[in-house]
């Protein structure tokens, strides 16, 4: 390492992906957070390539426990360090994949934010199991391949719309939700920054895609996240005290098809017969987001 | 139980569950987090009423939303280098089971008490012990109670003993659901001076910190798992000894003892030995009483310690008998027999000792196990050590065949 | 190496991971167009970007360099520099 490299709370030396989407968000989090906190990592890439012991490219305390805990554990480090006194400026963050945090893990994160602890949670949210595939989760979006919900004869993938996860965070009344993109570096810190310095329990919703998974080059990182917010299909909005008070205007959206034909998650809608009506359907989602969050306006 | 007679002036009559949450008190935990469950319910709302008058200074309540985000609290509390405690039972625990093995691995020395419940299908919110001896293999430290002192004294030994730098693993303090958490007797609530001279404050080595930030929970591979392993089974090894310290440090204390792994009853010349563990105990000695007033040689082995198992103090507790008999309130279904009962015969399989053995399996459920029954056990105990013979090894003491 | 109490790592030992050889192509910069932004350094997901700090200019700003012990070779610095200053070259090795 050269002399003048400086100290990153992140280090390289992780065992990511080249291009990986999930360490940008990390280092995203802890570059807005700063060195006085604690990460709650649950199960997932994350967790995986960055802690294979001996090693640990985390220059912040980081605790792992299991993939549907990550709430739980948050919870128990904010109220260990009110009971000790050790609370200060501390911030607790919890730092999961869509996997721990929309499916397996909704039930303690759901809890912890109903208890309102002092703890900030971020999804990275690269919309399927990477870790073990790229199986489906409650992430994935309409209309994607994954292993376990692949494009066949009768088949055009995943079925279903993604889970509208910032919005049952702010049904728990956390006083500020956002949700954001690694493609948009600044939002992202200036939003984590917002929700660390928030009392209670504050919720961002980081959309990453992950090149492995989704199936681009792996260049391409922050310019598929970019094209996803162009597009319209992932919205970067603020949610404070339930009521939307920002949102990143987008005033020329591109079409869906620029978006889902640089992924091969996608590859099957524009060779399989019948794909162009599923990929209107993809249209009509992000032209909902348009209408619902006044991206156009 | 041996009785300090300077006790007898301090005791008060209350409930099983509250004599446990007051040790808990005087334990000073610094995180509690807990779900309610019968048979436990009492404990967490006697640690909240403490909570809610102030009661426990520097300390955090989690009403959690499951037992499983109660240990997983836990976890990351200790793991900030908090004291920790929680109480659960049967189903709760079983939700937790994940999680037992992640405190274990992780090292963490979480107290807990188990108020041990029947576990379901069928749902059964009555007394036995399968819930806690089904998780036998999570790495942490069982020990059971015979009564509602011990089970309060026992929480102050469990900190004392999981904490010790040669251990650091999580422990299980037992206690028989309603049997001992709903019965009302004399008890002595310890003082917190009392607590305090005899458990000093928690100081971990390391700690989620800010300032020294060292990673856990981490991965470990094929190269270093079977270490992490190895390493969990020392520290078990390393907690005879400290069992036996811990509860020889609170004799001094407090004047009471139960036994450190094990504690014999009528034991040094007794021919025919009943082997058993939890609140059973008191009616099995109540039986072993009137034998011995008829001078007849039957004693009592009470184990107190099941993690770590204490092979070495029960096979030389046991090598005299000329009969054993263990009897439990748990089975392993498709091997017919209980935990301990399996656990004893193979401790004395490669030793010279060749003592016939037979189990009892009982109070499933809540079944009532009364004096007769006990009698019945050591009538046919008592052939056994006549005859040498074993009819049946294991069964169950009662199966209604009017039902089947 | 030895195992610890509960496998709890020192921090930031991932450095001794020297990540460089999973690389095919190499970031090569070509300063004549750099405007000095940090896009290059922000972007890299293996934080192996970093300021040269030898080169900064009167208010502070400095050309970027690539750590090859590190840099696994994703191109996402090529791909998002707004002056084309990096090249993905084929590395010989």
């Amino acid at each position: 390492m050269s002399d003048n490299q400086p100290f990153n709370l992140l280090t390289a030396g992780h065992n990511g992906c080249a291009g990986c989407c999930d360490a940008l968000a990390a280092k995203y989090v802890l570059m807005a957070a700063g060195p006085d906190c604690i990460v709650v990592n649950p199960t997932g890439c994350l967790e995986v390539m960055t802690t294979p012991f001996p090693r640990s490219a985390w220059n912040v305390p980081w605790i792992h426990s299991l993939f549907e805990n990550g709430g739980a554990v948050a919870s128990g480090v904010e109220a260990a360090l009110i009971a000790m006194g050790r609370k200060g400026n501390t911030k607790v963050i919890g730092m999961g994949g869509d996997g721990s945090t929309m499916d397996i893990g909704i039930g303690a994160l759901s809890g912890a934010f109903e208890r309102n602890h002092d703890i900030t949670y971020v999804c990275i949210d690269n919309e399927a199991y990477m870790n073990t595939g790229v199986q489906r989760s409650s992430g994935t979006p309409f209309g994607a391949s994954t292993t376990t919900s692949p494009a066949g004869s009768k088949s055009y993938g995943n079925n279903t719309n993604k889970k509208d996860m910032p919005a049952i965070m702010v049904a728990h009344g956390s006083p500020y939700v956002a949700t954001t993109s690694i493609g948009y570096a600044n939002d992202m810190m200036k939003k984590v920054k917002k929700a660390v310095d928030t009392v209670g329990s504050t919720y961002i919703h980081a959309h990453a895609p992950c090149p492995t998974g989704w199936g681009f080059d792996s260049s391409k990182t922050i310019e598929m996240a970019k094209l996803a917010v162009d597009c319209c299909l992932w919205p970067l909005y603020e949610i404070e005290n339930g009521e939307i008070t920002a949102v990143k205007k987008i005033k020329d959206p591109k079409p869906v098809e620029e978006y889902l034909k640089a992924q091969s998650r996608f590859k099957h809608l524009f060779k399989m017969e019948g794909g162009d009506k599923e990929i209107e359907k993809i249209q009509q989602l992000a032209d909902k987001n348009i209408a619902k969050y006044g991206l156009d306006k | 139980m041996a009785v300090n007679p300077n006790d007898k002036s301090k005791m008060v009559v209350v409930e099983g569950s509250y004599a446990v949450a007051h040790a808990a008190k005087v334990a000073r935990p610094q995180v509690i987090s807990a779900y309610p469950i019968t048979p436990q319910t009492h404990i967490v709302e006697d640690l909240s009423q403490f909570m809610a008058d102030g009661d426990i200074p520097n300390c955090e309540y989690i009403n959690v939303e499951s037992e499983f985000s109660a240990i997983s609290a836990l976890i990351g509390a200790s793991a900030t280098g908090a004291r920790t405690y929680s109480a659960t039972t049967s189903q709760g625990l079983f939700l937790m089971h994940e999680a037992l093995f992640n405190a274990s691995g992780m090292r963490l020395p979480i107290v807990m008490t188990v108020v041990n419940r029947a576990v379901g299908a069928p749902i059964n919110i009555w007394n036995d012990q399968q819930d806690s001896i089904a998780q036998r293999d999570s790495g942490w430290i069982q020990l059971y109670a015979e009564d509602t002192q011990e089970a309060a004294d026992m929480v102050l030994q469990a900190f004392k003993i999981c904490e010790d730098k040669n251990v650091l693993l999580p422990i299980m303090v037992c206690m028989d659901g309603f049997v001992l958490s709903h019965v009302y007797e004399p008890v002595v609530l310890m003082d917190q001076k009392e607590a305090d001279e005899y458990l000093p404050p928690f100081k971990p080595d390391h700690y989620l910190d800010p300032k020294n930030p060292m990673s856990f929970g981490t991965l470990g591979d094929p190269s270093v798992y079977t270490e992490f392993r190895y390493m969990q089974e020392q520290a078990m090894k390393n907690a005879l000894s400290v069992i036996e310290k811990a509860a020889d440090d609170f004799k001094k204390v407090t004047g009471r003892y139960y036994g450190g792994l094990i504690e014999g009853y009528e034991l040094d010349d007794a021919e025919v030995v009943v082997v058993s563990f939890g609140s059973i105990l008191g009616t099995i000695k109540d039986v072993v009483d009137e034998y011995r007033a008829n001078g007849e040689k039957i004693g009592v082995l009470k184990v107190r310690s099941f993690r770590p198992f204490p092979t070495e103090a029960i096979n030389n507790a046991l090598k005299n008998a000329k009969a054993i008999v263990v009897i439990e309130k748990d089975i392993s279904i498709g091997r017919n027999e209980g935990a301990l009962f399996t656990e004893i015969k193979a401790g004395l399989y490669n030793t010279p000792t060749r003592i016939p053995m037979t189990s009892y399996m009982v109070g499933h459920g809540g079944r009532d196990i009364r004096t007769s029954h006990i009698k019945e056990i050591i009538e046919a105990t008592k052939k056994v050590a006549e005859t040498g013979k074993i009819d049946v090894e294991s069964q169950f003491n009662e199966v209604k065949e009017d039902l089947l | 190496m030895k195992v610890t109490i509960g496998a709890i790592c020192e921090p930031g030992t991932a450095m001794e991971n020297k990540t460089g050889g999973w690389r095919t192509f190499m970031p090569v910069f070509n300063y004549e167009k750099c405007i000095r932004c940090a896009i290059c350094e922000i972007a890299c997901p293996d934080m192996c970007i970093y300021p040269d700090t030898t080169t900064a200019n009167d208010k502070g700003k400095c050309l970027y360099k690539a750590n090859y012990d590190y840099c696994k070779g994703c191109g996402i610095c090529a791909n998002e520099c707004p002056k084309d200053v990096i090249t993905m070259t084929l590395e010989e090795k």
